[in-house]
């Protein structure tokens, strides 16, 4: 699902920030594009 | 505001269907907004996605299927407690539940 994937990682401050998500994603086969730690909205 | 306009330039650069989106958002109602963001446009119709239908793959990291793809050492450095810290059942059912109104769906 992830691997060879584009990879948006849109983490919040108070749950999982943008680069946690972000080296998950990259571990698992992932090419991270855009990395966020945010209020998205 | 920036996000929404870096999400939809990386959905035109390589295409929606090569995109996905991981993300963090601590409670359902977050991540059901972010979700829908990226899949149904800005609910709030304030940001660059506003009626942007872009239908991206979007899915919680906490989701189990997400979750069993990325290695377990990287898991507990990465992830941690927050795993169980945060209500990840919820969150799954949030996000899954804007996958199911997308276009295409």
């Amino acid at each position: 699902m992830l691997n060879d994937k584009v990879i948006i990682s849109l983490g919040e401050r108070d749950g999982i920030s943008g680069p946690a998500i972000a080296a998950c994603a990259t571990a698992a086969g992932g090419s991270v594009a855009f990395i966020a730690t945010e209020c998205f909205v | 505001m920036q996000s929404q306009e870096a999400i939809r330039r990386l959905a035109e650069q390589h295409g929606r269907g090569k995109v996905l989106v991981l993300l963090g958002a601590p409670d359902p109602e977050s991540a059901e907004i972010a979700a829908e963001t990226v899949v149904l446009g800005d609910p709030s119709y304030a940001g660059p996605l506003a009626g942007a239908q872009l239908g991206l793959a979007v899915y919680h990291v906490l989701e189990s299927a997400v979750r069993a793809e990325i290695p377990a050492a990287v898991w507990e450095a990465q992830i941690g407690v927050m795993a169980d810290v945060l209500n990840a059942e919820a969150l799954s059912q949030a996000v899954a539940s804007v996958r199911q109104r997308g276009p295409g769906a």
